[in-house]
């Protein structure tokens, strides 16, 4: 509201170079709640020893990125660990998306609108409680605390990007390159594979980015299913901070800070405007 | 094969994966909730309401602050990205209001126990501002960390979908509103928000329905009494073991979630009338 009624004041005109005080104020205090928090954290993975009352820190180094990196560090252990878990999950939800992409996008379907809806629900309903239940299932059949599990658990909540964001894709691609190709004599996987697929390429590899970034981040799940035989960079984020090592806890933090920034700047270059335009249609 | 039966064998797989790993374990939480140590009954729920009413309150209380001032600011934000005059100052806030909405809950657990720490950042700046002493600071981890984590994490994702359906609402109706003279707040209340009205309740029960599972927030800011009903829920598992009770605070959480999505949907009933 403040960013508003900074602007109204600006109506006056000639004075125009003034306004930039308010405006500058505002956008300054935004500025500030918003790098403010991430300049903390950026502090803290070179903090070698920081305690109140001292603004910053007694002394600066390197010596936890050492620690974290040592090959044999169980930071190492739990980074791989939640490369893999990611990787699968992308892959798993791939091989499931684009199957079923295509079918909502090209095929006649009964119940279409209903079974878009249902690739929805996992993120509709608070989802603490099916973890807490998917891992007494997993426990019962010998997944839990197994990458597999983990993956399985990733995979259902990857899965609305996945085939939302197949299906606009998919839908985006025009028809009439698809029937050229069936009419010079391509078989309908042949049409698929070397024309629809590659021209629905780039809208995929932005649900596989998405899918990535949510596996990576995710926590609630990891640490019902996965905890403590997989261990994963969100889990070691969360015992370090827990036991007080805010280093190690701000490295694996910013580890997981980096790919989702960078996500964030680049995402508009994979998703073009008429693949999401047609998301949800 | 007949085309619609290719077309449902195709998304078969990933509906089964929907279907096996989220509904069914979803029905198990709300059965096992009924379940006692002879067959079924409400023990689990004297139980919750016993320990944890509370905690349930408190939760409410967060989560509905939370979502009303994310509400506040997505709709200043769209507002000012929508009818701001100066074209610098609207590109600078559109570059800078995004980038808290990638970050994961857990990422966003962890800076901000740290930036409103006693010893944090903003405590720093305040007292080398010289708005308060050394003395006076305190830490903002309990309530007001979470309600700050909340709204820092979910209010880019609600002002993004709100600034793009205002961008999408007519401009000859804002040019003409401006023409007769209406300043740009009442443009804003009396035009702009209702016609995004729908976006803006969507978005605000999709992220109340977040809110409500996060488990790393309350758990990173605040662990101590009262906390939300997710941490409620891991300690139950965790300590004890108890999946009754915890399945009955799960569905609490979900009778919760259930009234945003109820307020939701009559709200949109009542705009279709």
């Amino acid at each position: 509201m403040t960013l508003l009624a900074s602007s109204l004041l600006r109506r006056s005109g000639p004075t125009l170079d003034l306004w930039w005080i308010p405006r500058g104020l505002v956008l300054g205090l935004l500025a500030f709640v918003i790098f403010g928090p991430l300049a903390n954290l950026v502090l803290w993975t070179v903090a070698e020893r920081w305690y109140f009352p001292h603004a910053l820190p007694i002394d600066y180094g390197f010596s936890y990125w050492a620690r974290v990196f040592a090959p044999r560090g169980n930071a190492m252990e739990s980074l791989g660990n939640s490369l893999l878990v990611a990787s699968l999950t992308v892959l798993v939800s791939l091989a499931l998306a684009i199957p079923a992409g295509y079918a909502l996008a090209r095929l006649k379907l009964p119940c279409r609108a209903l079974i878009l809806i249902a690739f929805l629900v996992p993120q509709a309903f608070p989802n603490l409680p099916v973890y807490v239940n998917v891992a007494r299932l997993f426990y019962q059949i010998g997944l839990n605390g197994t990458v597999a599990g983990v993956v399985l658990v990733h995979v259902t909540h990857g899965l609305v990007f996945a085939v939302w964001i197949a299906t606009a894709a998919f839908a985006a691609v025009d028809r009439e390159l698809e029937q050229a190709a069936r009419s010079i004599g391509a078989g309908a996987l042949r049409a698929f594979l070397d024309v629809t697929l590659p021209l629905a390429a780039p809208g995929l590899l932005a649900s596989a980015i998405f899918v990535f970034l949510e596996s990576l981040d995710e926590f609630t799940g990891s640490y019902f299913v996965g905890a403590p035989d997989v261990n994963m960079l969100p889990l070691l984020l969360y015992s370090a901070g827990a036991g007080g090592n805010y280093q190690i806890a701000s490295i694996s933090a910013l580890l997981l800070l980096v790919p989702s920034i960078g996500f964030m700047l680049v995402v508009e270059r994979f998703l073009k405007s008429d693949v999401l335009a047609k998301v949800g249609q | 094969m007949p085309l619609p039966l290719l077309g449902l064998l195709l998304v078969l797989p990933a509906l089964a994966v929907i279907v096996l790993l989220f509904v069914v374990p979803l029905a198990a939480s709300v059965v096992g909730a009924f379940v006692v140590a002879d067959g079924f009954g409400l023990g689990n729920f004297v139980k919750t309401f016993a320990l944890y009413t509370p905690d349930i309150v408190f939760t409410v209380l967060i989560v509905s602050l939370s979502t009303a001032l994310i509400g506040a600011f997505a709709i200043a934000i769209g507002g000012y990205l929508t009818l701001g005059e100066n074209p610098r100052a609207v590109a600078i806030l559109r570059w800078l209001y995004r980038w808290p909405m990638f970050i994961p809950f857990i990422v966003v657990g962890q800076v901000l126990r740290t930036f409103l720490a006693r010893n944090g950042l903003m405590n720093n700046v305040l007292i080398g501002a010289g708005l308060i002493t050394p003395l006076d600071a305190t830490s903002f981890l309990d309530w007001r960390g979470i309600v700050i984590a909340f709204v820092w994490k979910q209010t880019p994702f609600v002002a993004l979908l709100v600034a793009g359906a205002m961008a999408s609402v007519d401009r000859g109706t804002l040019e003409a509103a401006r023409n007769l003279g209406a300043s740009r707040a009442r443009i804003l209340i009396e035009i702009l928000v209702p016609q995004v009205a729908t976006t803006l309740m969507v978005s605000l029960v999709l992220s109340f329905v977040t809110m409500m599972s996060v488990l790393s927030v309350p758990l990173m800011i605040n662990a101590q009494s009262p906390t939300m009903i997710t941490a409620d829920i891991a300690f139950r598992i965790n300590a004890y073991g108890d999946y009754g009770v915890a399945n009955a605070l799960g569905l609490v959480s979900l009778a919760i979630s259930a009234c945003a999505a109820i307020v939701y949907l009559r709200h949109s009933v009542r705009e279709r009338a």
